[in-house]
């Protein structure tokens, strides 16, 4: 599904990313390590098509209605309820049976008692929350997650890591860590980057 | 119709969050009014219509400007556009449906300002007005998208201005044209042209607008 060869990455004379190759199946769950400033980041935007390579080649066999992406920002409205902000990207992601799924969503992450706040009010964690139900609302065949772990509380935590198990071997999973112990049961292949 | 769907979606989302918020038109409806004021005052007692027609023009492209300076604010929040951006949808709905907000609230402070220019100055014509929506089509069409690449750089409050008020020369010409002309109709012409002509432009490279 991701196929990338000597795929690289500069900003004017920095280099975001060093030549990588990289493959990962339809299916596959990979992790990706590495210090800060290594590129996992930027590996992962390349891959969801918000940065565009400078060297080398990357193919994606995904559209972008089949990639559900979780970055370091919630990509969320701050002014807009979590009912809102999912209801926009339901519309735009043609979600069938959008209001149901947006109730499951937000009852699985615990979110359904402030479903009605806006996003601004919502603590880190919380925010956080919301910002994997956008990502997996359309439940996507790629799912490219940036350290998803972070501002989670255990129960948080717990809940992603359940919501990835099942993930696992159904979806394509490229998964950004700190903690690679905590996904390795699910792993597929590994990445560490230097 | 999906993706007049997808625009209806965006433009609706954008009126919730000024309802909500209320950043951008209380803004703009207190700029227009007292740059009126403060025209109303220093143009000298016996100046010529044509002279206060101009300081509309004014008025309202630099309250447009003020509007657009905000325009793609939500979205540089908490990085919603790069939500938007990854949707299937077409990215020129994004445009439009930003364009569309922006002419309502536009419209909505205009519906104050110009009977307010009426009290000051003199009643408009038919013409003036019709001027006045023509150029807000293309004050919207261009001024988001400018908006859009302006909100990607640091120095955004230097480089809309910049980038805006030279495209929006036409629109004056056009408008100002509209309001005092003995014909009207080539200068409403005018204005119809520019608004196709940069809409279609606007609406083709807006893609590469928000694409890396």
């Amino acid at each position: 599904m991701i196929h990338a060869r000597a795929v690289e990455k500069r900003y004017g004379r920095r280099r975001a990313l060093r030549p990588l190759d990289l493959r990962l199946e339809r299916g596959g769950f990979l992790v990706v390590t590495g210090a800060n400033g290594s590129g996992k980041t930027t590996l992962l935007r390349l891959v969801a098509g918000l940065a565009a390579p400078t060297g080398g080649e990357l193919d994606v066999d995904a559209g972008r209605g089949a990639l559900g992406y979780l970055g370091h920002e919630p990509l969320l409205y701050r002014d807009l309820t979590a009912l809102e902000n999912l209801d926009l990207y339901g519309r735009l992601y043609r979600v069938p049976e959008r209001r149901e799924r947006i109730g499951m969503m937000l009852e699985r992450y615990g979110l359904w008692e402030v479903r009605a706040e806006r996003v601004a009010s919502y603590s880190r964690g919380m925010t956080q929350r919301l910002a994997l139900c956008r990502a997996l609302l359309h439940e996507p065949e790629l799912l490219v997650l940036d350290e998803p772990f972070t501002a989670l509380d255990a129960e948080g935590a717990e809940l992603l890591d359940r919501q990835l198990a099942e993930l696992a071997g159904t979806a394509t999973v490229l998964l950004t860590t700190h903690e690679p112990a905590r996904v390795e049961p699910l792993a597929t292949s590994r990445l560490a980057l230097a | 119709m999906n993706y007049f769907a997808d625009v209806a979606a965006l433009a609706r989302k954008d009126l919730r969050l000024e309802l909500r918020a209320r950043d951008t038109l209380p803004a703009m409806l207190l700029f227009v009014l007292s740059t009126l004021v403060v025209f109303h005052f220093a143009l000298p007692t016996g100046a010529d219509e044509v002279a206060a027609q101009g300081l509309l023009w004014v008025a309202l492209v630099f309250t447009a400007l003020l509007g657009l300076a905000r325009a793609w604010a939500p979205e540089r929040e908490g990085g919603a556009l790069e939500g938007l951006v990854l949707a299937p949808s077409d990215r020129s709905a994004i445009w439009l449906g930003k364009s569309a907000a922006v002419f309502v609230f536009l419209a909505l402070i205009e519906l104050v300002a110009l009977p307010a220019f009426a009290l000051f100055f003199s009643p408009l014509q038919a013409e003036a007005v019709l001027g006045v929506l023509l150029a807000n089509i293309g004050i919207c069409a261009v001024g988001t998208l400018l908006a859009a690449m302006a909100a990607a750089s640091r120095t955004r409050e230097l480089i809309l201005p910049l980038l805006f008020l030279p495209l929006a020369i036409p629109l004056v010409v056009g408008g100002v044209g509209a309001s005092v002309s003995t014909d009207p109709g080539r200068y409403l012409m005018f204005l119809g042209l520019y608004d196709a002509v940069f809409a279609i432009l606007c609406w083709a490279s807006f893609e590469y607008v928000v694409s890396e």
